[in-house]
C-alpha cells in the first residue's frame, strides 16, 4: 500500500512539474493555442483522476518511515534493523515474544499437551529436532540455529518479514531466519539480499504476500501443506476467495486475525468450532477470526424454511463454503512417502521424478501425490486438535493419526468441518513403537540428505527431542515405516455464497458426509427395511389393481359377446 | 335412471385441490428420499413445503366445513357394517355381476369398506405425515429442547416415509377402487367432476338405500 502511494506521489509531482514547465514554455513562446489548450486539457484530467487516490494515499499512516533519521542505515544485519525499529516502537520485542510466532509453544489447556512448532510432530517434514536452520527459516526471529537460541533477546525479533511492503525482503532458506546479507546461490538459483535501509524505511502492515511468505510455503513449498493456504491468495480472483480478492473486499489475513499487541486471533491447535457470541461489536466477546464475527450467527435469508441457518447449528461455515481443498489453481500434496526416499544417481545426487508437472519422487523425501480442487473430507470437530507425540505409543499396524480433530456427534458445542487429510509414510521406533523426529537438514553426516541413513538421522533428532524434554527414551536403533494422517482443517479460500456447495452434495445417495456417524441425512439415509417393505406393498396394490381390473375386463367383454350372442 | 347430487361443490374443490397437493407432496418427498432426482433436492424441498402448508389450510378448512354440516358423520361406522360381504363382492361378486352390496346416496356416500379406508387415511395416515412431518421441518426448534432427548430425527423420517409409503399404497387402491364404486365405471369420477351421480336403481340397491337411512 505504502509503496503504491509513494508511486502515486512521485507520478502527482512528476506531472505537476511537467505541467508547470509546458505551460510557461507555452505562455512564453506559444503561437498555437489549440495544442496547449490540449496540453493543459490532458494535465488537468489526469489530476482530477488522481485526486481520490492521493486523498487515499494521505489517509494511510501518521508516520512516513523515509523520514526516520533511526531507518537512514546502512544495515549490516537483521538485528541492527530491529534496533533501530525499537528506538521508537520500546515495547514491540516485548509483545512479540509473548507471540506464538516467537514461541513456537503452546499449551493447549483442553488436552495439556505442549504443542507448538517446537514441539508438534506431523507427516511432512516430521518434526523441528535438529532441524532448525531450515525450519527457522520461518521464525520471525533472527539466528534461531539450535536448541540455545535466546528466546528473551529482543533484538532477535525480525520486524521487517511482517512488515516489510517493498516485496524484498526474505528470509533465506537455510538462514536460522536471517535474510542472505549479500547475494546468494540456492538450489540453482541467485537470491538478491534485500536493501535493508530501504526496506526499513518502507515498512507497514502486514499483508497477505508478508503473511503468505511463511504460511502459503509450509511443508517446503507453495501449497504443499495446508490445502487452503498458498499463493493464489496474494490476489486472488473473487471466486477463490470471496473476502481476499482484490476484486472484492481485499481482505488481508489481519483483517479477520486481528493482531492486539502482536498476538493474534486464531490457532489452529484450539480454535472456535462453533462460535456463538455473534457480531464482534465492543462489549461482546471477540471470537475472530470466525465467520459468525462479523455475519452474526444467522446470516442467511431464512426464506420459507431457515433450514440454511439451522444447519449452521452443526455444520461449520466452512463445510458448505469451501467447497474444495486447494481451489487456488495450485496442487497440494496429499501424499508423502518417505520409505521410498534416498535413491541416488551415479554421483550420489538425488534422483527426481517429475509426472504431470508435479514431482512424483525426490530420492531427499520419496515419493510425492498431489490434488487439487477435490471434495475435503468431514468430521465432528469442537475446536482442539490432540497430537500424538514422541512419547506416546502407536500401533504400526494401523495408520496412526499424527494430529486429529478431538470430539465426536455427542460432544457439546462441536460441528462438521471440513478436512484436508495428509496422508503419510513416515519412519517409527520400531522397539519402542513411537514416532519419531529425524535430522534431515545439516551439514554433518548425521543430516539424512547428507549421509541417507535413517538410523543416524533418527537418533540425531530423538537425542535432540531428548535433551528438550519431549521424550524419556532414547531411539532403540531400529526403526520401520507406518502410514499416518495427519488433519488440516479448512478455513481459508472461502467461496462465493454461488459457488457454495448445493443442498444435493450431501442430500443424496453416497453424497458428501456419508459415513459420518451421528447425522441422518433426508436423501442420503434411509431405513432400507422401510423402503424395501414400501416398494414392495406399493408394488403388490399395483399388480392387484392390474389383476383385478383385467379380469373385470375380459369378464365384462366376454359377458357383452354372450348377450350379444343372444 | 334419475341424477342426484351426491358431492357439494366445496367437497369436489376440497377433494381436487388436495388430490394435486398430495401428487406434488409424493412426488417431491420421495424425490427427496433419493427414489429419484426430478427437480433437484433444494427445490423438491421447498417446493414439498409450500405444498404442505396448502395441505394445511385446506384441511383446516375442510374440518370446519365437517364440522359446520354434520357430514363428518359420513366417516362413522354404521351399525351393521357389511364390511367382509364387501370383500366378498370386490373378491367374487364383482365378476360374476352380482349386484354391488350397497349404493350411493347423498347420506350415505361411501360405503362401509371406503368409510374404513378413508378413517384409516384421515385417522392414521394423514396425521402420522402431518405430525411427523412438521417435526421434520421445525427439527432445529425442539431438538435443543426436551423431545430431543427422546426422538431422534431418524425416527421421525421413518415415520414420514412409511405413512408415505401407506399413502401411495392407498391412492393406488382409491384410483382403482373409484372406478368400482359406480355404473359405468367411470360414473364415480364423473360423480367427482359434477357432483352429480346418475341412479339406476335396482331393488336391491333400493333395499340398502332404506337401510343406511334408517341407520341414521
Amino acid at each position: 500500500m505504502q509503496q503504491r502511494s509513494c508511486l502515486i506521489a512521485g507520478l502527482i509531482l512528476f506531472t505537476t512539474i511537467c505541467g508547470a514547465i509546458r505551460f510557461a514554455h507555452m505562455m512564453i513562446y506559444s503561437t498555437n493555442a489549440c495544442i496547449h489548450r490540449r496540453w493543459l486539457f490532458a494535465v488537468l484530467l489526469f489530476f482530477i483522476m488522481m485526486l481520490p487516490l492521493a486523498a487515499q494515499a494521505l489517509a494511510q499512516s501518521t508516520a512516513d518511515h523515509r523520514k526516520f533519521e533511526q531507518l537512514q542505515g546502512p544495515f549490516a544485519s537483521g538485528p541492527e534493523v530491529t534496533q533501530a525499529c525499537l528506538s521508537c516502537h520500546t515495547e514491540a520485542a516485548l509483545q512479540v515474544h509473548q507471540s506464538i510466532h516467537w514461541t513456537w509453544s503452546f499449551d493447549h489447556p483442553a488436552t495439556g499437551q505442549r504443542l507448538g512448532k517446537r514441539h508438534a510432530l506431523n507427516n511432512l517434514c516430521l518434526g523441528l529436532a535438529n532441524n532448525y536452520p531450515r525450519c527457522t527459516s520461518c521464525h520471525i526471529g533472527y539466528g534461531f540455529a539450535d536448541a540455545s537460541f535466546d528466546l528473551t533477546a529482543q533484538d532477535k525479533v525480525d520486524c521487517l518479514i511482517c512488515h516489510d511492503t517493498t516485496g524484498t525482503y526474505f528470509k533465506f532458506p537455510t538462514g536460522a531466519g536471517h535474510p542472505p546479507y549479500e547475494d546468494t546461490l540456492f538450489r540453482g538459483k541467485r537470491l538478491q539480499a534485500p536493501d535493508l535501509a530501504h526496506v526499513a524505511q518502507h515498512v507497514g502492515p502486514s499483508s497477505r504476500q508478508s503473511c503468505g511468505a511463511c504460511h502459503f510455503e509450509g511443508g517446503g513449498g507453495d501449497a504443499i501443506k495446508h490445502g487452503d493456504l498458498d499463493s493464489s491468495l496474494i490476489a486472488p480472483p473473487v471466486s477463490v476467495d470471496v473476502h481476499m480478492s482484490p476484486d472484492s473486499l481485499n481482505f488481508s489475513c489481519s483483517t479477520c486475525h486481528e493482531f492486539t499487541g502482536h498476538i493474534q486471533e486464531g490457532s489452529r491447535y484450539l480454535l472456535r468450532a462453533r462460535p456463538t457470541a455473534g457480531i464482534a461489536v465492543p462489549g461482546r466477546d471477540n471470537e475472530r477470526p470466525a465467520c459468525e464475527s462479523c455475519h452474526g450467527v444467522a446470516p442467511h435469508v431464512p426464506g420459507i424454511h431457515n433450514k440454511l441457518n439451522e444447519h449452521a447449528r452443526i455444520i461449520a461455515c466452512q463445510t458448505c463454503h469451501i467447497p474444495e481443498i486447494a481451489r487456488g489453481g495450485l496442487p497440494t500434496k496429499t501424499r508423502w512417502d518417505w520409505s521410498t526416499a534416498g535413491q541416488r544417481d551415479a554421483q550420489g545426487r538425488p534422483i527426481n521424478e517429475m509426472q504431470e508437472g508435479r514431482v512424483y519422487y525426490d530420492g531427499m523425501k520419496g515419493h510425492f501425490s498431489w490434488d487439487q480442487a477435490y471434495a475435503p473430507d468431514y468430521f465432528w470437530f469442537d475446536g482442539s486438535m490432540r497430537y500424538t507425540l514422541l512419547d506416546e505409543p502407536i500401533d504400526p499396524q494401523h495408520v496412526v493419526d499424527v494430529n486429529y480433530p478431538l470430539g465426536d456427534f455427542a460432544s457439546p458445542d462441536v460441528r462438521i468441518w471440513p478436512f484436508k487429510i495428509m496422508y503419510g509414510r513416515q519412519p517409527f521406533d520400531a522397539v519402542n513403537q513411537t514416532l519419531v523426529v529425524a535430522q534431515l537438514f545439516g551439514s554433518d553426516p548425521n543430516a539424512y540428505w547428507q549421509g541417507y541413513d535413517w538410523v543416524r538421522a533418527i537418533d540425531s533428532g530423538m537425542r535432540e527431542a531428548k535433551a528438550l524434554g519431549q521424550v524419556r527414551h532414547a531411539f532403540s536403533g531400529t526403526y520401520g515405516f507406518v502410514e499416518t494422517r495427519t488433519y488440516w482443517p479448512a478455513s481459508h479460500m472461502v467461496a462465493p455464497a454461488a459457488d457454495a456447495l448445493p443442498c444435493e452434495a450431501c442430500h443424496q445417495r453416497n453424497g458428501r458426509l456419508s459415513g459420518l456417524p451421528g447425522v441422518y441425512i433426508p436423501g442420503q439415509h434411509r431405513y432400507a427395511l422401510i423402503s424395501t417393505v414400501g416398494w414392495f406393498l406399493v408394488f403388490v396394490s399395483l399388480l392387484g389393481v392390474i389383476l383385478h381390473g383385467t379380469m373385470r375386463y375380459i369378464l365384462h367383454v366376454r359377458k357383452q359377446r354372450s348377450t350379444g350372442g343372444v | 335412471m334419475n341424477r342426484i347430487r351426491i358431492f357439494s361443490r366445496f367437497e369436489i374443490f376440497w377433494h381436487w385441490a388436495q388430490a394435486l397437493l398430495i401428487v406434488g407432496l409424493l412426488a417431491t418427498g420421495f424425490e427427496m428420499h433419493g427414489s429419484y432426482t426430478w427437480l433437484g433436492f433444494e427445490s423438491a424441498f421447498k417446493t414439498h413445503i409450500v405444498l404442505a402448508f396448502g395441505l394445511i389450510v385446506l384441511w383446516a378448512f375442510a374440518i370446519f366445513w365437517h364440522l359446520v354440516t354434520g357430514e363428518w358423520r359420513q366417516y362413522m361406522r354404521p351399525q351393521n357394517a357389511r364390511i367382509v360381504s364387501i370383500i366378498m363382492y370386490y373378491a367374487y361378486g364383482i365378476f360374476t355381476g352380482e349386484h354391488r352390496p350397497y349404493t350411493t346416496t347423498p347420506a350415505a356416500k361411501h360405503n362401509p369398506l371406503q368409510r374404513l379406508a378413508y378413517v384409516i387415511f384421515k385417522g392414521l395416515i394423514a396425521p402420522a405425515l402431518w405430525i411427523s412431518g412438521l417435526l421434520l421441518l421445525f427439527y432445529a426448534t425442539w431438538q435443543a429442547h426436551l423431545p430431543g432427548a427422546y426422538l431422534e430425527l431418524s425416527w421421525i423420517a421413518a415415520i414420514h416415509v412409511s405413512a408415505a409409503f401407506a399413502l401411495l399404497v392407498f391412492l393406488i387402491g382409491h384410483i382403482y377402487m373409484a372406478a368400482t364404486t359406480a355404473t359405468p365405471w367411470y360414473g364415480y369420477l364423473y360423480a367427482m367432476i359434477t357432483g352429480y351421480q346418475k341412479m339406476t336403481q335396482t331393488p336391491s340397491d333400493h333395499h340398502d338405500t332404506q337401510k343406511d337411512k334408517q341407520q341414521r
